[in-house]
Parts: C-alpha cells; sequence; structure tokens
C-alpha cells in the first residue's frame, strides 16, 4: 500500500512557513485536527515529547517524525506531512536543519504498521525525497507519493 | 538473538527503525535467528537486561542508563546501509 493512500490533501501543506520548530510542529499537529485524526491536545502532547526527551523524532537528515504516545487526544490512526518553505532547527546534532515534518498519531503499538511500513518505504528512497522537497503542491505531493511510495 | 529498538514513545521512530533492522537482517540473511522488538523509553531499561543488543538515538542513550547490554547510536533511521553497518558486527 503507497502512503498516498494514508494521507488525503487537507493533510498536506508546503512551502510552509514556521518561525522554529515548535511552530512546524503545531502546523503538523493542526492538519491533523482539521481531518479528524487527532484534537489540538495532541499537538501540545507532540511538543512536549521534543521539551521532554529531545530532538530525537529528527530521525534522519531534514526529516521530522512528529509524534506522541497514544492518548484520548488521538482519534484515528494518520498522518500529516508539511514541507517547510525555509528549513529550521530542533536542535539535533546530525540531522539539521529540517524541511519535512510529518505528524504521525496512533492508537496503539501495532495498529498502523502498514502505514509505518510505506513511511519507511518513502523516507528510504533519496530521490523521491528530492522530488517530494520540491514539490509546488498537495496533490503533487500525493502524486508522488502514489507513484512511487510502496513499499518493495 | 534478540535487538531492541528504541525510541520515546515507540509507535513512530522505534517501529521505523524495527522495519530497517529487519530489512538488514533479510539481506544478512538472519532473519530466522533473531527476533526484533520496538519499545518506549519507560520499558526500554527492562527489555535490554533481556537483550543481546540495543539500537536507538544518541539522545536517548542516557534516558537507557546503565545496562550491561551493548548500545548502539544510529543518526539515521532511514540509513539502511548505515544500520547494516552498525549492525553486522554484533549478528553472529
Amino acid at each position: 500500500m503507497a502512503l498516498a493512500e494514508h494521507l488525503v490533501e487537507d493533510a498536506i501543506a508546503v512551502g510552509v512557513t514556521a518561525s522554529d520548530w515548535r511552530d512546524a510542529v503545531r502546523r503538523s499537529g493542526a492538519l491533523l485536527a482539521a481531518t479528524g485524526v487527532a484534537t489540538d491536545e495532541y499537538t501540545d502532547e507532540m511538543i512536549a515529547t521534543v521539551e521532554k526527551l529531545g530532538p530525537y523524532i529528527v530521525l534522519a537528515p531534514g526529516i521530522a517524525l512528529a509524534h506522541a504516545r497514544p492518548s484520548p487526544a488521538v482519534l484515528r490512526p494518520g498522518l500529516s506531512w508539511i514541507q517547510l518553505a525555509e528549513p529550521v532547527e530542533f536542535g539535533h546534532d546530525k540531522n539539521d536543519p529540517v524541511w519535512l515534518v510529518v505528524a504521525l498519531a496512533a492508537l496503539d503499538h501495532d495498529g498502523h504498521i502498514a502505514l509505518m511500513s510505506s513511511l519507511a518505504a518513502v523516507l528510504g528512497n533519496t530521490p523521491l525525497l528530492a522530488a517530494l522537497r520540491d514539490a509546488d503542491s498537495p496533490a503533487r505531493v500525493l502524486d508522488l507519493l502514489a507513484t512511487e511510495g510502496s513499499p518493495s | 538473538m534478540k535487538i531492541v529498538a528504541v525510541c520515546g514513545m515507540g509507535i513512530g521512530t522505534s517501529v521505523l527503525l524495527k522495519m530497517n533492522i529487519e530489512k538488514v537482517l533479510r539481506e544478512l540473511g538472519k532473519d530466522g535467528d533473531v527476533d526484533v522488538e520496538a519499545t518506549d523509553i519507560g520499558t526500554a531499561r527492562g527489555a535490554a537486561r533481556t537483550a543481546d543488543l540495543v539500537l536507538t538515538s544518541a539522545e536517548l542513550v542516557s534516558e537507557i542508563g546503565d545496562v550491561s547490554t551493548p548500545v548502539v547510536v544510529v543518526d539515521n533511521f532511514t540509513d539502511v546501509s548505515e544500520i547494516a553497518e552498525k549492525l553486522t558486527p554484533f549478528v553472529p
């Protein structure tokens, strides 16, 4: 299953201006709320996770996987996708600055494995990521994720 | 052999790391011999005691604390070649 099947256009934003990492995470959380994946409390929980444990969510160069633990603030498993106009610093030693914030919400530890498998395929595909970085619309992001985002 | 992938919450980064560890093990032909578990930081210390190897990010090493199990730091969780390079010396 391609990652595009786990995303809708309303959960994607490109060319987003964020003043700092908190702002970037807040915007990714706002898309989760707008698409009925989580409530606004989940956004606060994602920010608190980084404040407590550090910027480990920056799991690859330029990419942050914003998330918090399953909680009542999560309504269903889902994702949002924010491509930043200007990369922001999360304070990570190796992988700053971040141009892509993917926000993830899950209900438990296992219910979103298909989604994670699709996400792993996309994040491991360097040419695809380069194209995604230049994508100029949510529709373009979805197209790229639909055609090339299937797990190998 | 048992490998534990640790992240803060046990749902995001550690699941991704687990998938890429399993991919490396398949390429090494060792996937039948190794059990990979994704865990959150709260249960990591207990899980690490019964594991042969722990993989995590630099930020979380201090949270795991003192365990006798080897702890390997992965910088790029999506880079299968980095994971392969760091994992291979520990896989018999």
